[in-house]
């Protein structure tokens, strides 16, 4: 335990002394910024069921698809091909504590990335503060909901980039793996869906599991207020699998 | 406690799928001592060396590091082993005062211990002055190396273990690492791999040839000398015929082999030879040799085969060892 604090300590300095650290987030809060401003616009010309911070957590799986693996793809991959691995295990410290440490680090910069876009609908309040009331920027409610969900999907995402970059030692395969995964988990979930739905005469258990992988329905109730413990369920334990797979995959790899 | 060596292994085998990296090795290193391994490439000392240091699991036999099993306690024996890899990896984003103090937290020093026992590795290995905040990445070979051994010395180990430590190294550094070690010598077991021979042969006690994943043979190296290189060696250079040489000496009743021939110039030789006796020999040739017609003795000089010649003899040897033993299987099923 005592390791992987030390580990984590170690991971967050190495993230805040590293320029792609920077480069990421500025990418990553450009684009979102735009995207903000370009839904803000939108609702100006024609008005919209749903708030917007609704509308832009809807999107999120635009900046998933590059901030994951670029955050996640270095982490073993990167430390097996340059060595340092074999120094890290040299050390009386457990599998565990190091991919954990792994993982804390990237989910931490993960989530202050996302904070960081609670700043939009902040920096809009201010100055367009009648437009602010009129369109519930700041609604207390979707804002935790949709934050809580992103907190939820971020353990499950991290966890796939962490796994895919823990079996392979060059940080371009971890990449595209973990890029593929996570559009097959958030998309193919959507078109399952889809399917389901065309087809109509699934039988329940099968449109249950369908249901209970529906990333964005997942989205659309907890941005709605309604917190279930089903996804809370799938995500969480879907990750912890995946982190005790790449423990066992260094442990057999190192 | 003074009776348990601090490395012990018997018949560790690895196996990479179909391919056997190191077959039945057993040995003994003893507390204090400085051991070098000596192999050519592939040979598993890296292999070995990484068991030992409990990365790696063997898939048979046993290894104790100071009597602790490592294949049931890999975590006590990490505590007791610093571990240098081959290459020494390291991050080159990194102070190299923040990298060791993180690797010092990392092998458990506690945090009042931190600042005394950082200063001192970089004292031992004489980077305190030097590069104490330069950026690893910048830093030379030499310097790297000397982290590299520092980070090995953290958290007080009582066995080191070090991947060819002089590998690309300049005349200079290899001998900075060599007085290193020599400060080491006596105070802690230091294993150390490498295929630079005179290296091995001037910092290491005693030392193990392996080759092919299997021992080849161990010892002192005028122990080896007496095993794989027999007789007294002698340089001469004389005035005169090969042929004229071994008559003279053969008259005095000298039984010797000429090894090596040379000719200089139009009548001098240079001649590498074995002679059989006891005792000084050196002056009996000469005297030898003095009274002899047809050849002038120009200069005498006794020859210490050194680790090179062992090391290609020994591992000619068991070469020949595998070879024959394939040979001899056929045969033996021809003949049932």
């Amino acid at each position: 335990m005592r390791n992987f604090f030390i580990l984590l300590k170690h991971e967050l300095r190495m993230l805040l002394i590293s320029p792609p650290t920077y480069i990421a987030a500025v990418l990553f809060l450009g684009l979102m910024g735009f995207l903000y401003w370009a839904i803000l616009r939108g609702m100006i010309n024609a008005p919209e069921e749903s708030l917007p911070i609704v509308q832009f957590l809807r999107i999120f799986w635009i900046p998933v698809f590059f901030v994951v693996p670029l955050l996640t793809m270095r982490s073993i991959a990167g430390e097996r091909s340059t060595g340092t691995l074999d120094t890290l295990m040299t050390t009386p410290t457990s599998r565990l504590a190091v991919i954990l440490s792994k993982f804390a680090g990237a989910y931490t910069f993960y989530m202050l990335l996302w904070l960081a876009t609670l700043s939009f609908p902040l920096i809009a309040a201010t100055f367009f503060p009648s437009s602010a009331v009129n369109c519930n920027m700041l609604e207390p409610a979707s804002i935790i909901g949709g934050f809580t969900f992103l907190a939820l999907s971020g353990i499950l995402f991290i966890s796939i980039g962490i796994f895919a970059s823990s079996i392979t030692r060059s940080q371009l395969v971890a990449g595209m793996l973990s890029f593929t995964t996570l559009f097959v988990v958030i998309i193919g979930g959507q078109q399952l869906g889809n399917i389901a739905e065309s087809g109509g005469d699934l039988s329940s258990w099968v449109s249950e599991l369908v249901n209970y992988l529906q990333i964005f329905q997942h989205l659309d109730d907890f941005s709605h207020g309604i917190i279930d413990t089903r996804p809370f369920f799938y995500y969480t334990s879907i990750g912890m699998l995946l982190l005790g797979l790449s423990t066992l995959v260094i442990e057999a790899k190192a | 406690m003074e009776t348990i060596p601090s490395i012990r292994v018997e018949n560790l085998t690895r196996q990479f799928g179909g391919l056997t990296a190191i077959k039945d090795v057993s040995f003994t290193v003893n507390r204090g001592e400085v051991v070098g391994f000596l192999g050519p490439n592939g040979a598993g000392k890296s292999t070995t060396m990484r068991i030992l240091s409990g990365i790696m699991p063997a898939t048979s036999g046993s290894a104790w590091v100071s009597g602790v099993a490592v294949a049931q306690n890999p975590y006590l024996v990490k505590q007791r082993v610093g571990y240098m890899p081959e290459n020494n990896p390291l991050p080159d984003d990194m102070r190299v005062i923040e990298y060791l103090r993180f690797r010092a937290q990392l092998k458990g020093v506690s945090s009042r211990m931190l600042r005394d026992t950082v200063q001192e590795v970089m004292e031992t290995c004489d980077l305190a002055r030097t590069a104490r905040r330069k950026i690893i990445g910048t830093l030379s070979k030499g310097f790297r190396q000397r982290v590299g051994i520092a980070d090995a010395l953290l958290g007080n180990p009582e066995v080191i273990i070090m991947d060819e430590p002089t590998i690309g190294l300049d005349p200079h550094q290899i001998q900075g690492i060599r007085k290193l070690i020599d400060n080491l010598r006596g105070r802690l077991t230091v294993v150390l791999s490498s295929h630079i021979l005179p290296e091995i042969e001037r910092s290491c006690d005693r030392v193990i040839i392996i080759n092919r994943g299997r021992i080849v043979t161990s010892g002192t190296s005028d122990s080896l000398r007496q095993e794989f290189l027999p007789g007294n060696r002698f340089e001469l250079q004389v005035a005169g015929t090969e042929r004229s040489v071994t008559e003279a000496l053969a008259a005095k009743g000298f039984k010797v082999q000429i090894l090596q021939s040379e000719t200089r110039e139009d009548t001098i030789l240079n001649l590498t030879l074995c002679a059989e006796g006891n005792g000084e020999l050196g002056p009996q040739l000469i005297a030898a040799l003095n009274g002899a017609p047809n050849c002038t003795l120009r200069s005498l000089a006794p020859r210490v085969p050194n680790l090179e010649e062992i090391f290609l003899e020994a591992t000619k040897r068991s070469w020949e060892e595998i070879i024959d033993s394939s040979k001899t299987k056929p045969v033996a099923i021809a003949k049932s």
